[in-house]
């Protein structure tokens, strides 16, 4: 759900429904890393409501689609971050299994 | 820091920042009194006025961004994740412990219990129990569904403590799987039916879940078999069935797929000046977890260096007392994760933090399709 005004895309609050700390807190991050963001925040407006709604300013280009790109820059991210730490597991079990053919 | 004035400050060249700035950047300070500088520079403008650039870029990201395994065993590993920032790092470990979905029993139908454990007590006890099963291969149940083979495993618990014989103690290997679902009657139903159909039960499964690929060669049991449920005195009884579901850590910890999921920064000890001689072994004395070590220099001379600084605990005994703040300075690296997973069970400790990372992806498209 988008609160903003209609005449005026660059700043919106986006309140997002049964979402918390763990998906505002990482779009914070990445929205703030954006160089068109001028501001960008996020709070609960209740603890026993699970919602969460987050503030977007920017300089000029259109709220959404700026969250919609750090959206896309977090899930690259965790893209990038599971295939990395596959990796690292994968080489731990070929060293560990080397490591065990040694000893015997 | 001394107070100079910005015109005596050394130029630096653009696109760099200057040492104390990088420091405050990448550092956390533990000074004797409290950290400083705990907070990470996120603002893409942050650093505009020296030339530099904060912003985010991904294939950086990925240039950097490094994982290295320590330590994998069936249930925990730890893992240094470098490169990431503390958000990233903190939403894996708060969706590893609340929202990565396990299978836990959630209803429990007694039959009979004489035991002293009332019956509620005895449900969560029995709720808290890990059972060993991968949580992907079922589906969640809503408040409408029946339950089948795909939402619900049914276990059968039935013991009795011999009248005169002695006391007896009701492990978790007591808990047999039913593959065929409940085998308790529907009471209000057994007038109706004709008596030649099958009678209906609390489950309406329609295979057996032996049947299933997935389990035919390996049944579904607690994780341990050696969970005290009750005492039993003599002549007591217990007959019971419990059904697990799949469900959230958020909901209830018992659905947790992790005893703890935690991470701390890399501590990082520096010697700010030479320690030497009597110097030297009163600092290596004073560290608890040994972090420091003595070398020899020569002509009798030895000097304390740092060798273990991962172990480092942060006590901050080091830097108590007299002028010690000016020869040893405490750190933590901002974005070095030592991050640690204890699997309760249920998956190994690897697979949990990759379905974690999936879940925050899922997340992020959420929210992508609902703002198209
Ligand atoms: S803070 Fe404690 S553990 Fe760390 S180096 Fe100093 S004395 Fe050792």
């Amino acid at each position: 759900m988008e609160h903003g005004s209609s005449k005026d895309l660059t700043a919106s609050t986006f309140s997002l429904a049964d979402e918390d700390h763990t998906l505002a807190n990482s779009v914070r991050f990445t929205l703030n890393q954006d160089p068109r963001v001028t501001f960008c925040g996020y709070s609960i407006p209740h603890p026993s409501d699970a919602r969460v709604n987050i503030r977007v300013q920017t300089t000029g280009d259109p709220a959404k689609e700026v969250l919609k790109d750090a959206l896309q820059d977090l899930m690259i991210m965790c893209q990038h971050v599971r295939s990395t730490f596959d990796n690292a597991v994968a080489e731990f079990r070929t060293s560990k299994t080397v490591e065990d053919m040694k000893i015997k | 820091m001394p107070r100079v004035s910005a015109l005596d400050l050394p130029d630096v060249p653009k696109g760099h920042l200057p040492p104390h700035l990088e420091l405050q950047r990448t550092r956390v300070l533990c000074a004797s009194d409290a950290p400083t500088h705990t907070e990470t520079i996120q603002y893409s403008g942050a650093y505009a006025s020296v030339g530099v650039d904060n912003s985010l870029r991904l294939d950086q990201f990925c240039r950097d961004f490094r994982v290295e395994v320590i330590r994998l065993t069936e249930d925990d590993m730890e893992f240094d994740m470098v490169g990431i920032d503390p958000s990233l790092a903190n939403a894996f470990r708060r969706i590893l412990i609340a929202e990565v979905p396990t299978m836990a029993i959630e209803k429990v139908l007694i039959a009979n219990n004489t035991s002293v454990v009332q019956d509620e007590v005895l449900a969560h006890r029995l709720g808290l129990i890990p059972i060993k099963v991968d949580p992907r291969l079922f589906e969640y149940m809503s408040e409408n569904d029946t339950p089948n083979e795909k939402n619900t495993i049914v276990f059968k618990l039935h013991v009795k403590c011999k009248i005169k014989g002695p006391r007896l103690t009701v492990k978790s290997d007591e808990l047999k799987w039913l593959s065929n679902g409940s085998e308790l009657p529907l009471e209000m139903e057994s007038h109706t039916s004709d008596p030649a159909s099958k009678q209906k039960t609390y489950t309406a499964f329609t295979c057996s879940q032996v049947s299933l690929p997935e389990f035919s060669n390996n049944p579904i049991a607690p994780k341990h078999q050696d969970i005290i449920i009750a005492k039993l005195g003599p002549g007591q009884e217990i007959e019971l069935e419990a059904h697990a579901v799949k469900g959230m850590g958020k909901t209830h910890a018992k659905w947790s797929p992790v005893s703890t999921a935690w991470y701390r920064m890399l501590p990082e000890v520096v010697l700010l000046q030479e320690v030497e001689d009597e110097m030297a072994e009163e600092l290596v004395k004073k560290c608890p977890v040994n972090v420091f070590d003595i070398e020899d220099v020569g002509k009798g001379k030895k000097r304390a260096t740092v060798a273990r600084s991962r172990a480092c605990t942060l006590c901050r005994e080091c830097i108590r007392g007299e002028d010690w703040e000016k020869r040893v300075a405490l750190r933590r690296v901002k974005d070095h994760f030592i991050f640690t997973i204890e699997s309760t069970g249920a998956l190994p400790p690897e697979v949990l933090f990759t379905e974690a990372v999936k879940i925050l992806e899922d997340k992020c498209e959420r929210v992508i399709t609902e703002l198209s």
